[in-house]
């Protein structure tokens, strides 16, 4: 059996439709590398039928002469976050487990109904809320990649930690991934492969489960800027079951792609430039303005000033949301139910949700609690939702000196899982890049710069203008025509 | 002002009533969910993924029922609000999925407005008045708790939650019980005459929580208040605020404090018992709903609004006065209930053409049919009644008989009845049971002689001046023809005969 697991999303595609290759063959051949790489624990379920059942739909299309999909035979891992139709849901947590949907995502189905197949829900942190992926029920998520010269497991990052891992481990060609508040970026820079967050509204949300409604926003996790491309515009789309979806055609992303920064300036902004920031991370970005300005861009210095708040109010608002959606899990409808001997409907109430979060959960539901009770809502809610609207001003205030901003996605490489697990505040801090973007709705991508000396990824960041997504996956092609990053973990596993 | 009181021990008090009408939404589809909202079906069949709040399900807004919302809004003369939005309520109950409900707190579509509660004496409101409304929010109902299906185990019918309620919050502007069931009824009206809710209260379209306080007659500060919850007729609305009232006034004598509760009226007894207190209140942590943008109502909508209304009562009623002369006390009868408007204005519009005269001519008459004859002959046939044959036609042609006075007033009811019962032709039953007058001068005066002769003391005394002795004489004739004598041409024949 030939091994197509080298193969990206482009290839795979332009390979079936091509006749290379049937996508069985394909399928074939990342099912068993899914099945070989169980101790990674990228995986809550594998659905290797799922995967043959879409490849062999692509290739009787392809025999009967019918025009393919976008992702035709192509399969991915989807992050157990959407919700699949027969298919196990449980945002990586107890309360969920054994939940089987009735229905499909939006952002699922897109993509199914573009020839993609899926090849198992992939793990997260519980709920999509963590930046390690060490908070799921069904166990951490290991990188695959390790510091030269030790075993330590390393973290994936969070919360598409399933995603990354199994996207750069090759045992998936791309995968979705949600991104609240960094959680397609952060964990794509840990692993050395791309993903990016659309601007939001661009993926529905209906069927995704809910972490932060209004930061929740789909996106592709994926080896290249191309991939990336290809994918999103595959699971983009007007949504009229999602009010929040934005009523604008999707743009032929792929078809636009264009490394030729010409006439583009690029935003470096100041206040990014933090204390405790890695000296390798300050290298890299660094490297990129280069990177940048051979391919064109004029870089000029910017001020987002208000980004030092943007994470104390993105951890008031997120779990503000966060603490309101997660209510629906309570025992009474579906997922677990505690129902101690002679129990009350209150007692059910804390049985089960005791019993069915875990603690970075339960910290996050009360922290949200707190900011929203009476008497705190002023202070913590509504403080933080005007300090959004000023890290949004930042935002629009900067498009007046430049079309992009580069920065760096994360302010260390990926660390061994348990490293930060006991200190809350310091896995918060992983976002802090990632964060203003989040609060602004606005796209951003992280693409693979270089290894830095411990041979671990880092990853930089484009953030683009509302509804620029074609401006940020141009500045990520150019960026990865010049790094020529093609470093890939070596497999242990 | 009203001049309902409480006699206390210490003195007169004076009762503050605010109420809080949750009015149904009429529309086939949820507030937020496509599911249907048929009353009656059985339990959870009226569900949608949305309403029992699956995983990943989102809300999206039933234009519809903001259009409700907003023509009720109109119909009240209040602002209407282009920018509003949705906030979420949260709180534990199994029969909210969600664990919130959506409201609108601190943007809600429609502001201040006003009603009219009309002026009943008898009722004890002296004169009209005017009753401030100051918001109407739009919600989602929540479901239902079956506690009676399982002998340890409560089972839930989502079917109710999610549809749309409008919550209609007066001002504390009542001041009896009488003015507070009127705003109801009134209130009830118009969101009738509007379209916007059923007005059913026996199947909960309609609700009200009560907000009640007592203070000293006099007194400018408002007392603590409690709120009685869902109570769902205006008789038990206006008992709520009478037994809340004396339970105040008498705690508050011996000695005792209000306490700000939500309570429960006990329909058997009549009376209120607390539910919680203050202290246990919910914190609902309301904020703003992430899933759902803000609304914002374009001016065009808001013209398509506008051009649906309906006339409304109050303008109605004056229209009637004004323009068909009729009295105030049939106009605002005729006016009061969508039903009755309508089976007038038909009636009217069918008398008016069958006589060949205009409404205004005939208006009066079809009113005193409408309101107090045709009524009258339908209540006292019981079950015999066929309402189907109730047709304006079969109406217009009683009433165009007696407008040539072909029949009289007692045999219009007889016909009435006949056709209410059999669904025969008026003109029919009028000529083959013999129910018509007789103009016949002939015939009258034949009789009216006979009876001058055989009663010459009568006919004396009434000739020394004894008037009243007139409707003796009316009476006689009209039993000798046995009723049926047009009484117009008697009192001519008679008053010739006798002045003569």
């Amino acid at each position: 059996m030939t091994d197509f697991t080298a193969l990206g999303v482009k290839d795979i595609r332009d390979g079936v439709a091509g006749g290379s290759f049937t996508a069985r063959e394909v399928a074939e051949s990342f099912n068993a590398a899914v099945e070989a790489a169980a101790s990674l624990n990228a995986f809550i379920v594998t659905t290797p039928d799922h995967a043959l059942a879409a490849a062999d739909a692509v290739d009787a299309t392809r025999a009967a002469g019918k025009d393919l999909g976008a992702m035709a035979g192509v399969p991915i891992g989807m992050k157990d976050l959407f919700c699949t139709n027969g298919v196990q849901t449980t945002a990586a947590s107890h309360i969920l487990e054994g939940f089987t949907p009735q229905y499909e995502s939006t952002v699922s189905q897109n993509l199914w109904d573009a020839g993609a197949g899926m090849l198992g829900k992939l793990n997260l942190d519980q709920f999509a809320m963590g930046s390690s992926n060490e908070t799921s029920y069904f166990g951490n998520v290991s990188s695959p990649w390790r510091k030269e010269g030790s075993n330590a497991a390393m973290s994936p990052g969070g919360s598409s930690g399933g995603s990354s891992t199994a996207v750069a481990a090759r045992i998936a060609p791309a995968a979705t991934g949600t991104d609240t508040g960094g959680s397609i970026r952060q964990p794509a820079a840990f692993t050395g492969i791309c993903g990016i967050k659309p601007t939001y509204g661009r993926c529905s949300r209906w069927g995704v489960v809910a972490f932060a409604s209004s930061l929740d926003q789909a996106g592709p996790m994926a080896r290249s800027v191309e991939d990336c491309a290809i994918m999103l515009e595959a699971m983009a789309g007007f949504d009229p079951k999602d009010s929040t979806s934005l009523q604008m055609d999707v743009p032929n992303w792929e078809a636009a792609l264009s490394a030729d920064l010409k006439g583009k300036k690029v935003g470096i902004p100041r206040e990014y430039r933090m204390d405790g920031t890695d000296e390798e991370i300050l290298k890299s970005w660094e490297q990129g303005k280069a990177w940048l300005r051979d391919a064109g861009a004029e870089i000029v210095d910017i001020s987002l000033p208000h980004t030092k708040y943007a994470l104390p109010a993105y951890y008031i608002i997120a779990p503000a949301e966060a603490s309101s959606n997660l209510a629906r899990y309570d025992g009474v409808r579906y997922g677990l139910r505690d129902l101690p001997e002679g129990a009350g409907l209150q007692d059910m109430y804390a049985a089960t949700r005791e019993e069915g979060f875990g603690d970075e959960v339960k910290r996050r539901v009360l922290i949200g609690t707190y900011v929203l009770s009476a008497g705190f809502y002023d202070a913590y809610y509504n403080q933080a939702q005007k300090v959004r609207a000023l890290v949004a001003r930042d935002f629009e205030n900067a498009w007046a000196e430049c079309d992009l901003v580069l920065a760096p996605t994360t302010p260390t490489a990926s660390f061994p899982l348990g490293d930060k697990s006991d200190d809350p505040l310091a896995m918060y801090l992983n976002d802090v890049f990632a964060v203003p973007a989040s609060l602004a709705g606005l796209p951003a991508m992280s693409v693979p710069a270089m290894l830095n000396a411990d041979g671990l990824p880092l990853g930089l960041q484009l953030v683009g203008k509302a509804f620029d997504e074609q401006g940020v996956l141009n500045a990520g092609l150019a960026i990865q025509q010049r790094a020529g990053f093609d470093a890939k973990p070596e497999k242990w596993w | 002002m009203s001049s309902y009181r409480i006699q206390g021990a210490t003195g007169e008090w004076e009762v503050v009533i605010g109420l809080e009408v949750h009015a149904q939404v009429t529309s086939h589809a949820k507030l937020f969910s496509g599911a249907s909202t048929e009353f009656g079906s059985e339990p959870n069949c009226n569900v949608s993924l949305i309403d029992a709040a699956m995983p990943g399900m989102l809300p999206v807004p039933n234009a519809e029922c903001i259009r409700q919302a907003v023509r009720t809004g109109m119909a009240i003369e209040a602002q209407i609000n282009k920018y509003s939005r949705f906030d979420r309520k949260n709180y534990f109950y199994a029969d909210l999925p969600q664990g919130y409900q959506i409201s609108q707190l601190y943007h809600p579509i429609v502001g201040e407005g006003q009603l009219l509660i009309d002026a009943d004496e008898k009722g004890g409101i002296p004169q009209d008045k005017v009753i401030g409304i100051e918001r109407i929010h739009v919600e989602q109902d929540a479901g239902k708790l079956m506690h009676d299906q399982h002998p340890t185990m409560s089972y839930v019918d989502l079917n109710r939650c999610g549809v749309a309620l409008m919550e209609i919050v007066s001002k504390p502007d009542m001041t009896s019980p009488a003015e507070a069931g009127a705003y109801v009824r009134k209130l009830r009206s118009i969101l009738r005459y509007v379209g916007s809710c059923d007005g059913n209260m026996e199947e909960g379209s309609m609700r009200a929580d009560v907000n009640v306080s007592v203070r000293k007659v006099g007194d400018p500060e408002l007392g603590t208040r409690t709120e009685t919850k869902n109570v769902n007729s205006v008789r038990f609305v206006m008992q709520v605020i009478e037994h809340e009232a004396n339970r105040q006034v008498d705690l508050i004598e011996d000695g005792g404090t209000v306490v700000q509760e939500t309570r429960l009226f006990d329909v058997a007894s009549g009376t209120t018992r607390s539910m919680r207190s203050k202290e246990d209140a919910h914190d609902y942590r309301y904020f703003p709903d992430p899933d759902l943008l803000p609304l914002e109502l374009e001016d065009s909508f808001l013209d398509e609004c506008r051009a649906s209304l309906p006339e409304l009562p109050d303008a109605k009623r004056a229209r009637y006065e004004s323009e068909l002369g009729l009295t105030p006390y049939n106009a605002r009868e005729l006016t009061a209930e969508v039903e009755t408007f309508a089976r007038f204005e038909t009636l009217l519009g069918a008398t008016a053409s069958a006589i060949g005269k205009p409404e205004k001519a005939v208006a009066t008459q079809v009113a005193n049919w409408s309101l107090s004859v045709a009524p009258g002959v339908m209540k006292s046939l019981g079950d015999e009644a066929n309402p189907a044959n109730a047709t304006a036609e079969a109406q217009a042609s009683i009433l165009k008989m007696q407008d040539a006075g072909e029949i009289s007033g007692g045999q219009a009811k007889e016909i009435y009845e006949i056709v209410l019962r059999d669904g025969r032709a008026p003109d029919e039953i009028a000529d083959s049971e013999g129910l018509k007058q007789v103009s016949d001068t002939g015939a009258i005066e034949a009789a009216i002689d006979a009876i001058i002769a055989a009663n010459g003391d009568k006919v004396e005394e009434y000739r020394g001046g004894k008037d009243k002795l007139f409707g003796f004489f009316v009476g006689q004739t009209m039993k000798a023809m046995q009723g049926k004598a047009n009484p117009a041409v008697v009192n001519q024949i008679l008053k010739g005969k006798l002045d003569g």
